[in-house]
């Protein structure tokens, strides 16, 4: 999709939102674009409702879990900067960039792609998944066939298998250590359009 | 069509005495008889070979069909001593072709198709030009070069005239081997699309080439160059015209059909047949004209017609497709036995062959490397290795060959042998070749290490992040064109094209649901705060369980009492049985998991139209997520108003006591039963009254939107569970058995018609884009219907659970409960409450059985005016205490549940 400069200048705040996160001019554009016509309403803002019109999301599994994710803190509506801050997290990992040393961490770094996913879990925001979490999350993700007490019983493995300073709950740390042999780099990226 | 089976059958009639008392006229019947047996030749091989299914997952259809062609035909040689039996061009294109392309327009994944459409058309355009081009001159390369024999009296025009026939990918071939091969989406739409739009620029160069030839290469003039080219634009974008005309004109009809619903499937074939033979008459491209014509019109027709029809369409185009398709491909096998039609040329064969590879696989790459500058899902090495390989050739090629003036083109002897060997080799050899090579390639890339259940679960949930955050962002494609022709498809299109009805329910699916959330939360607020009004109703009829809430009832008895648990801790201190477990949940997760998002649904296989995983899938969970934007909704409206609510209880309340009283006058000759788990708290449960529902109704007119209250309500009568069970969260809710005279209550009268009838209405409120897959879904659960139709309502997925593997060492069964004298169960029932399956149970406690408790969820909401409730027993490993408990409870706690009330 051709991105002219002068097509950016349109986005409010083009240039912040690009230092922050890192996405091109092309890509900021191409957000825009879509960021409007999510916007139903043409306030400059979405709400959650804007998001759960969108059909896919209606059969995702985790589809609402995203959506709250959108609008962190309980907030009801979010600009264009916060969408893309938030996009930024899955944006693919450069290799060998180096940042000045005294930049906070980059969104979309290994770190911060596992924190989102975590906080997914993490509903009461207490840096903690607790059983009840995690059934919730897992309800969500497998056929009904699946019993209840086949679940809690994968629930149970599953902190087991992560806990290791046996508090019954997978903290970050614990999460981030259970993952370690996956790719979330390549996982947790998505390849946006220029 | 008959010409080919007149001449041989007149001589057999000749030698009959006519005074015969019995007549003989076989004159008289011999055109259709003989293709009715042809057919069924072909329809009993059919059978055949699928009887051994190892066959057929090894050797493709379309080969095995080949070879009985080559057999039959063989046959018929030694008998007759002369070749019968010919592909006859003008049988081919006018009567066999378009049912295939029909059915693959149909049904073609139009959002995949354009999402793809760039890639699609590269490929078809640039590449089939290209294959042409570089094989023609190839070959003319190869014959100056004197490799050739020089009986081959061929130039440089009638080198590119075959290369352009030879070189096209044929649909039919593609579809045949593809749809045996489980390739991914994306790659599967590219070469099966590219199969597809290639034959515009095919029968152009072929005219064109032909036309040089005819005309001798001397007399060409550059202008005639131009005028080629021209053409290609006009064949191309005429034929799409054509197409797009008849769509529109076919939609249009169909929009006024309702009164004679019974030959609306007739109008589908027809027009599209009219489409394609107007493309023809026009000398257009007439594969393109009848591609877009399914392509488009399905959309509004769908809407249209009856959920009837829809399947009849659908039943009719696949059985169209297939046996057209078997023909071909049987008469292919026939044709080649006919040894006086060609003749063979070693260096001309092998070189085409290694041309056709060499060169598809070169422009593949080419274009491969073009399109991932812009893709976001790049094609990879092996998608390529696919591509490349997947350029199978067909009966498009031998029938264009076929037609060929064999005056003009002096080697159409030596071209008919070579591209029967090219369809030969890459149909049987390439078809023979490309699962196992699939499979090799994917073997090799795959890594393996075994993932632990975090990673397992984790890696999941990344999945479906990482698509919905796709769908956010709008990543798929061409959105922001996808958008604006949705807005003008919305305020035009649509509008001109659908009925009132069917257009208005396609609107917005938020608009719906907020108008359903709004008054549903009226009515929720209304009524206490506890009852789930009619608009749940509406979700009641598919398949789900509610959401866990984290402080309800039922989730603190389950985490504090539950026998499961007990048992788990006496596993945990056994080691070894503890890696059996492992396995067992893997493959409990691995068979469950939700896949992330297709878009792709394989309805492409003729064999049979299967009940699709994936639609299911999207069922489950967009029921489950309309769900929870309810309840949470709900919530919130709760905390707004909480005075409001509580005043309201009480007039409920007696409400409650004259709906009791009506419902007790109900001539089942029984006394209700209410029971309740753990009898928690006073809640109401039928409070909805008749003025209620009719007020419901009235507004649903109003927006245009029908809920199935009135459907569901009907059908969930036999397994009402309370509402208060629902709110609470509670698993333990056992449908009722039925008595006889609940079983004649007037409401229950109409059962037969209702599937259609709720499957139409949910429809309603499914998202423009999801239709499909659940008009699909609602309609192959139609045809696994058997007895019990409420039964494949609320569990569409139980037929299937049936065929479940088992996975890991024990057998993953879900155990049914046994209802006495239960009549809707008895078929669920009969297989599974053998003694083995509870010692199964027994055995295995950690992974415990259990009837789905959304069964009773999802009837929840429904048991507002017949309020039978039953306990039902959640707990396994206590299964055969409860299942004699709860059946025993019924009569005890009645009573103490009335009271409360």
């Amino acid at each position: 999709m051709g991105a002219t400069g002068s097509a950016v200048s349109r986005v409010p705040g083009a240039d912040e939102i690009q230092k922050e996160t890192g996405f091109s001019s092309a890509h900021i554009y191409r957000l825009y674009d879509r960021f409007q016509v999510l916007d139903k309403d043409d306030n400059g803002v979405l709400s959650r409702r804007d998001l759960q019109s969108i059909g896919e999301l209606a059969v995702n599994p985790l589809g609402d879990r995203i959506i709250d994710a959108f609008f962190p803190n309980g907030v009801e509506t979010i600009d264009f900067r916060s969408f893309v801050r938030i996009l930024a997290h899955f944006r693919p990992t450069e290799e060998n960039r180096q940042r000045e040393p005294n930049a906070s961490e980059p969104l979309n770094s290994r770190n911060s792609k596992l924190k989102f996913a975590f906080q997914l879990y993490d509903q009461d925001k207490d840096g903690k998944i607790s059983r009840a979490e995690l059934l919730q999350v897992l309800r969500m993700m497998v056929g009904v066939e699946v019993t209840d007490e086949q679940l809690e019983s994968i629930a149970d493995r599953t902190i087991q298998e992560a806990d290791l300073d046996g508090d019954g709950t997978i903290s970050f740390e614990e999460f981030k250590k259970s993952l370690e042999k996956v790719n979330i780099e390549q996982k947790m990226s998505i390849r946006f359009l220029r | 069509s008959k010409r080919w089976c007149s001449e041989k059958m007149t001589r057999k009639k000749n030698d009959r005495p006519n005074e015969a008392p019995l007549k003989w006229e076989w004159q008289y019947v011999q055109g259709p008889y003989l293709i009715v047996v042809w057919i069924m030749v072909a329809s009993l091989a059919k059978i055949l070979f699928h009887l051994s299914y190892k066959v057929t997952k090894i050797v493709p259809e379309s080969c095995l069909l080949i070879m009985l062609g080559l057999g039959l035909g063989g046959i018929v040689l030694a008998a007759t001593n002369k070749p019968e039996y010919q592909l006859d061009p003008n049988l081919f294109f006018l009567f066999l072709l378009p049912p295939i392309v029909l059915d693959s327009g149909y049904f073609m994944p139009s959002r995949l198709f354009f999402d793809n459409f760039g890639a699609i058309m590269m490929f078809a355009v640039i590449g089939t030009v290209w294959n042409s081009f570089t094989t023609g001159f190839a070959l003319w390369g190869i014959k100056m070069s004197g490799l050739m024999s020089d009986k081959v009296d061929a130039g440089l025009m009638d080198f590119l005239l075959f290369g352009s026939l030879i070189s096209a990918v044929d649909p039919v071939a593609v579809l045949a081997v593809f749809e045996e091969v489980h390739v991914n989406e994306t790659l599967f739409i590219i070469v099966f699309g590219e199969s597809l739009l290639n034959d515009a620029v095919t029968v152009v160069l072929y005219k064109v080439f032909n036309s040089f030839v005819e005309m001798g290469t001397i007399n060409v003039h550059p202008v005639d160059y131009f005028k080629g080219i021209a053409s290609f634009f006009v064949v191309s974008v005429g034929g799409t015209i054509v197409g797009l005309f008849f769509a529109f004109a076919l939609a249009l009809i169909s929009r006024f059909t309702k009164r004679v619903r019974i030959i609306e499937p007739l109008f589908v074939f027809l027009l599209v047949y009219l489409a394609y033979l107007t493309a023809e008459m026009l000398s257009l491209s007439s594969i393109l004209a009848v591609t877009f014509c399914g392509l488009c019109c399905k959309k509004y027709v769908e809407a249209n017609i009856s959920q009837k029809s829809r399947t009849t369409v659908k039943y009719t185009m696949k059985t169209l497709a297939s046996i057209a398709e078997t023909i071909i491909f049987m008469f292919l096998g026939i044709s080649a036995v006919d040894t006086s039609k060609w003749i063979w040329d070693t260096a001309l064969v092998l070189f085409t062959l290694l041309f056709i590879l060499v060169f598809r696989a070169i422009g593949v790459i080419l274009q491969a490397w073009v399109l991932n500058q812009f893709r976001i899902y790049p094609l990879d090495k092996i998608d390529q290795v696919v591509m490349s390989y997947g350029g199978l050739r067909g009966a498009v090629a031998f029938a264009l060959v076929i037609l060929l003036n064999g005056a003009k083109v002096k080697a159409k002897d030596y071209f008919v042998a070579t591209t029967i060997t090219v369809v030969f080799f890459t149909v049987i050899f390439q078809g023979l070749t490309i699962k196992p090579l699939v499979k090799w390639l994917k073997v090799k890339r795959a890594d393996q290490h075994k993932p632990t259940i975090n990673e397992e679960i984790h890696e999941r949930a990344f999945d479906h992040i990482l698509a919905a955050v796709e769908d956010i962002a709008g990543q798929s494609g061409y959105h922001h064109w996808r958008d604006k022709w949705e807005h003008f498809d919305k305020r035009y299109l649509s509008q001109l094209l659908m009925r009132k009805s069917a257009y208005r329910i396609k609107d917005d699916i938020w608009d719906v649901y907020h108008k359903l959330n709004v008054r549903d939360a009226i009515s929720y607020v209304d009524q206490g705060g506890h009852v789930l009004s009619s608009a749940k109703m509406s979700l009641a009829s598919m398949p789900s369980r509610t959401s866990f809430s984290e402080n309800s009832v039922t989730n603190l008895i389950r985490e504090n009492g539950s026998g499961v648990c007990l048992d788990l801790q006496v596993i945990d201190t056994v080691r070894s049985i503890r890696d059996r477990e492992d396995t067992v949940m893997h493959h409990v997760l691995t068979g469950n998991l939700y896949k992330p998002r297709k878009r792709f649904h394989s309805n492409y296989s003729r064999h049979f139209i299967s009940a699709n995983e994936q639609e299911r899938q999207e069922c489950e969970v967009f029921q489950r997520n309309m769900r929870r934007r309810l309840e949470s909704f709900k919530s919130t409206k709760h905390n707004v108003y909480p005075t409001k609510s509580k005043a309201r209880h009480k007039r409920d309340k007696s409400q409650k006591k004259k709906n009791n009283d009506a419902n007790d006058t109900i001539p089942n000759g029984k006394p209700r039963r209410n029971i309740s788990w753990q009898n928690p708290a006073p809640i109401a449960v039928e409070i909805e009254s008749e003025d209620e529902e009719n007020d419901n109704s009235e507004t649903e007119k109003d927006e245009g939107i029908t809920f199935v209250a009135r459907a569901a309500d009907e059908v969930f009568q036999e397994r009402t569970p309370s509402s208060n069970l629902d709110v609470c969260q509670s698993p333990c809710v056992i449908p009722p058995s039925p008595t006889c005279a609940e079983k004649e209550l007037p409401w229950k009268g109409r059962q037969g018609d209702l599937p259609a009838c709720v499957s139409s209405e949910t429809t309603k409120i499914v998202p423009l884009d999801m239709q499909q897959a659940w008009n699909q879904s609602i309609s192959s659960l139609e045809s696994l219907a058997s007895p019990p139709i409420t039964e494949i309502q609320l569990q569409p997925t139980l037929a299937e659970l049936d065929e479940f593997p088992s996975p890991g060492p024990t057998p993953l069964h879900l155990a049914r409960f046994q209802f006495p004298d239960s009549t809707l169960t008895t078929q669920h029932n009969s297989d599974d409450e053998s003694p083995d399956s509870i010692q199964q149970q027994e055995l295995q406690p950690l992974v415990s059985y259990e009837r789905p408790s959304w069964l009773g969820q999802s009837a929840s909401s429904a048991g507002t005016r017949w309020p039978v409730q039953f306990n039902r027993a959640s707990r396994v490993s206590l299964l055969k205490n409860l299942v004699s408990g709860s059946t025993s409870n019924l009569g005890g706690q009645s009573s103490s549940s009335q009271t409360d009330l």
